[in-house]
């Protein structure tokens, strides 16, 4: 089992597919998203790779996590997440994990926050039917309707679907198709909508109900702690210029 | 330019390099649109000839409109610019307009749906500017 990588969602945008037809995709970034722990079966009792991503200003950094990120030598991180591996998949402690550790056609599984809708009503959140809009109907266009039946059972089920509060839920989208990579630029493009909103993280992982794409590399596409200065210098560079 | 409009640009200049590029034309002109149709196995090329009543979007997703009197019927067809589907694109005549959108043609018909030709020193004018 291969470790997942945390990524920025960007934005949809569509592109063309060879036959013409339009696709949409989602863009994601790496956003420095670095191995910052371990955990093994002596020390923990469970295999797993921690991982950051994001920067995050050191004051703004709580002392312990400070010490935390020291000791893997990377910089703070905005977020930090786990994803568990088998023990062959483990990556070295400060690797930068790279786009192209999925390859293109892959399938994916997307893990996100969904955006928050607040309290909503039965309609939006259970794609409840509503009540009519003519026939006697007054003020009440978008109520819920029957809440249950009469002096038998003489109350209201446990877990009836009603109003309430709708988003910010965690959410996992099977069996995305990842479009396109771009590993310099740390980009993984990929096919359709991803839960959560612009600028959040998702956690991308291989998909388990697809067997893993042949060409994907073991245990994963990564720059090793000392070749990383090279490529951060021109991150944010990048981000100067937007 | 943030990341997203950056990919779309460059799609946009890798398909329009595809096709040898995209002419300069603008709503109130006369285009002759030629579009890929494939029909099972066979792929042939098939022209649509209107006038270009708007234009809308940007870089990958720029699209415009053609309008055409077909057989005494409004036809208006919305091509992606930079479509793999469209194979070229060539202006037939410059039109004089004073509208980005020209929607007003859609209630007119006959004369007063005619668009008075660009003259040329107008054209010049503007390639200068350019």
């Amino acid at each position: 089992m291969r470790t997942g990588v945390l990524a920025k969602k960007l934005g949809m945008t569509r592109f063309f597919d060879e036959a013409g037809q339009h696709v949409p995709v989602t863009v994601l970034s790496l956003d420095g998203c670095q191995v910052t722990a371990q955990k093994t079966v002596e020390k923990d009792g469970y295999v797993a790779l921690q991982l950051g991503a994001g920067a995050k200003k050191a004051k703004n950094t709580s002392q312990a996590m400070r010490g935390h990120f020291a000791k893997a030598l990377v910089e703070p991180k905005h977020i930090v997440t786990e994803f568990r591996v088998s023990e062959d998949s483990l990556i070295e402690v400060g690797a930068e994990l790279t786009a192209d550790h999925f390859v293109p056609g892959q399938k994916v599984d997307i893990q996100g926050t969904t955006i928050g809708k607040g309290f909503a009503g039965g309609m939006k959140r259970w794609n409840f039917g509503g009540l009519r809009a003519t026939h006697g109907v007054s003020l009440s266009h978008r109520s819920l309707g029957s809440t249950g039946q009469r002096q038998d059972p003489g109350k209201t089920f446990k877990g009836k679907k009603m109003g309430g509060h709708l988003g910010v839920e965690t959410v996992t989208t099977q069996n995305l198709t990842v479009w396109r990579v771009d590993v310099e630029r740390g980009l993984i493009m990929i096919k359709g909508s991803v839960p959560g909103s612009e600028n959040g993280y998702v956690k991308v992982s291989d998909a388990v109900k697809k067997a893993l794409h042949a060409d994907a590399p073991k245990p994963g596409a990564f720059r090793a702690l000392g070749s990383a200065p090279a490529a951060e210098p021109e991150a944010p560079a990048q981000e100067g210029a937007e | 330019m943030n990341i997203l409009q950056t990919l779309e640009a460059e799609e946009a200049a890798r398909l329009v390099e595809k096709r040898g590029g995209v002419p300069d034309f603008q709503p109130g002109d006369t285009l002759r649109v030629n579009v890929r149709i494939k029909e099972g196995e066979r792929e042939r090329v098939q022209a649509f000839e209107g006038v270009c009543i708007a234009r809308a979007g940007g870089g990958v997703q720029e699209n415009f409109t053609v309008r055409k009197i077909s057989f005494g019927e409004g036809v208006e067809r919305v091509f992606p610019t930079v479509s793999p589907n469209i194979e070229s694109i060539e202006v037939k005549r410059r039109g004089a307009v004073r509208r980005a959108k020209l929607y007003y043609l859609r209630d007119r018909r006959g004369k007063s749906a005619r668009i008075a030709e660009r003259q040329m020193n107008t054209t010049a004018k503007g390639e200068a500017k350019e």
